[in-house]
């Protein structure tokens, strides 16, 4: 995927990819750190239909929601052929008992069965996670399991 | 009553006055500088109140405005920006020149004011705000549009003429000879690419120098170092400016980022002193008499803008709806203006009544530039009656 760099002197870079449909979909990244996603517009592709604002946080869970879409449906993709096993992705919200724990302290299989595979942050994929492995809010978890097994352990992410 | 008491309660009662209006600017969604300028000519000579003891203070103030105006400018780019932007917009930058530089120079001819102040007025009709263009960009949500880094680079570029315009025109505001001139201007230029080689090569070395972990010894550094440097080319005659300018150009990376952070409330605070002080000096009754003078360049001058920005933006293969964007976000002027116009005051090489039809063009500019930047696309879509959506795009986002 190409993505157009453009610098944007005394406020920073922006950085965008054209869509097959025509649009300009990107980011300015401002130099104080702030972040704005942008949308071009439909009849006129010079301008935006939007600019907002996001915060780390936020910008980060936007990239785990684009990016996990993808695995998630090539992982139940190979759990097709095992019945009752499916897949499903858990988010570790500010002020969840694990943020900023390491993983192993969720002792997730051993208590629910289910295996977390992958760790999504800031668009990047973790894959098999070591238990030593530090989680943070924000942090997309992809589990698979029995669906009994999933209910268990979304048990434990929320309440320990 | 005792002076220093004078003083306080006049600084005092003035700095309230623009906290107040600076409220109201925010309020309106407005830039505050034309309300300074109102605020310095209510209380100054001729004004409803006229102040007497904070002028030696604020004269200084003032001073330090200008240069902290100046070091900011210089820490928003680095000298890598400065080089490509140059390399990238010198065409639009020679024709925004051209086209906005010839109405106030020529209006200054007209009026009889002779070559200095055609000089001078050129100056303050040539140069945009880049100040309230950047805000204008950023508030109509248009900091990823397409035509927004060919503004921008127009801006670098006037920015950039800054640095040679400055000292030409404090040289031939001293009234030196020809020869002299002439020497001034090849000092500066030499400083500019010395000061831009040196930021390219060594300018995280100068920023290891200003930079500290302690703010306040940080702080310290920094405007220790400007008003120093300032001081310095204001005696080689390059304008203490400039020399603001490029010292803010050779700091870079994340010691720019942090010096323009602390700085930003002590530019605006002494920013703030150099508006009200211009305002202070100019009389409110030397104003009806330009009146008419000042509209007609604020039409004339809104116009060539809007053509400079639209032709640099055409070149870049932006439609006609981005094109009048790009033109209209260029029309604001303001603290530039002011302070090519408060350098020629305070030489006293110029009538005062420059002062008065700048203020006013300014006050003109810096309301209508924001405004027209809002009305552009209305305004385009009256003109054109563009359909609101085509049946192509129905299914798309809506927009």
């Amino acid at each position: 995927m190409n993505v157009i760099e453009t610098p944007l002197p005394g406020i920073g870079v922006r950085r965008e990819i054209l869509t097959g449909s025509g649009r300009r979909v990107g980011i300015v990244a401002q130099r104080d750190g702030d972040l704005d996603l942008i949308i071009s517009k439909a009849g006129d592709p010079d301008a935006c239909v939007a600019s907002i604002p996001l915060t780390p946080d936020e910008a980060a869970t936007i990239g785990n929601l684009l990016g996990s879409r993808q695995l998630v449906a090539q992982l139940t993709e190979e759990h097709r052929d095992l019945p009752g096993v499916t897949t499903r992705q858990f988010l570790i919200e500010r002020g969840s008992p694990f943020d900023g724990r390491p993983l192993g302290d969720t002792r997730m299989r051993s208590r629910s069965g289910a295996s977390l595979v992958a760790v999504l942050r800031s668009g990047q994929v973790q894959a098999s996670p070591t238990p030593d492995f530090t989680l943070a809010a924000g942090d997309l978890l992809v589990v698979v399991g029995t669906s009994e097994g999933l209910d268990a352990a979304a048990d434990i992410l929320r309440n320990g | 009553m005792h002076t220093t008491a004078l003083t306080l309660i006049e600084l005092g009662a003035i700095l309230l006055f623009l906290g107040i209006l600076g409220r109201l600017a925010g309020r309106i969604g407005l830039s505050p500088i034309p309300l300074y300028l109102i605020g310095g000519l209510f209380f100054g000579q001729g004004g409803f109140i006229e102040l007497q003891g904070v002028l030696e203070f604020s004269e200084v103030a003032s001073e330090i405005g200008v240069v902290l105006l100046l070091l900011m400018l210089g820490l928003e780019y680095t000298a890598k920006e400065l080089v490509t932007g140059l390399r990238q917009s010198w065409l639009a930058g020679i024709v925004d020149f051209v086209l906005n530089f010839t109405p106030g120079a020529l209006v200054a001819v007209i009026l009889g004011w002779g070559s200095v102040a055609a000089l001078v007025m050129g100056g303050v009709t040539y140069i945009s705000s880049s100040g309230i263009a950047a805000k204008v960009i950023g508030d109509l949500g248009r900091l990823g549009n397409r035509e927004t880094p060919t503004v921008l680079a127009i801006l670098v570029f006037e920015d950039l003429a800054m640095a040679i315009y400055l000292p030409v025109l404090t040289a031939v505001l001293a009234g030196l000879s020809f020869a002299g001139g002439l020497g001034t201007v090849g000092i500066s230029l030499l400083v500019v690419t010395l000061v831009l080689v040196i930021a390219l090569r060594w300018g995280n070395v100068v920023s290891a120098v200003v930079d500290s972990t302690d703010r306040e010894v940080f702080l310290l550094t920094l405007i220790g170092a400007a008003l120093l440097v300032a001081g310095l080319a204001s005696a080689l005659q390059v304008s203490a400016a400039v020399g603001a300018f490029l010292l803010g150009i050779a700091i870079s990376g994340a010691t720019a980022e942090n010096a323009a952070r602390i700085l930003e409330p002590l530019r605006d605070l002494f920013a703030a002193i150099f508006f009200v002080v211009f305002g202070l000096n100019t009389d409110p009754s030397s104003i009806p008499p330009v009146l008419g003078v000042a509209l007609l360049l604020a039409v004339v001058t809104s116009a060539t803008k809007i053509a400079t920005g639209w032709w640099a933006a055409r070149r870049q293969g932006i439609g006609r709806m981005g094109r009048a964007r790009a033109g209209s976000a260029l029309v604001a002027r303001g603290e530039f203006s002011i302070v090519i116009a408060g350098l020629a005051v305070a030489s006293g090489a110029v009538l005062p009544e420059l002062a008065a039809l700048a203020t006013t063009y300014v006050l003109l500019m810096a309301v209508l530039g924001p405004v027209l930047a809002r009305l552009a696309e209305p305004a385009m879509q009256l003109v054109e009656r563009i359909p609101k959506r085509r049946p192509r795009e129905a299914t798309g986002l809506a927009s």
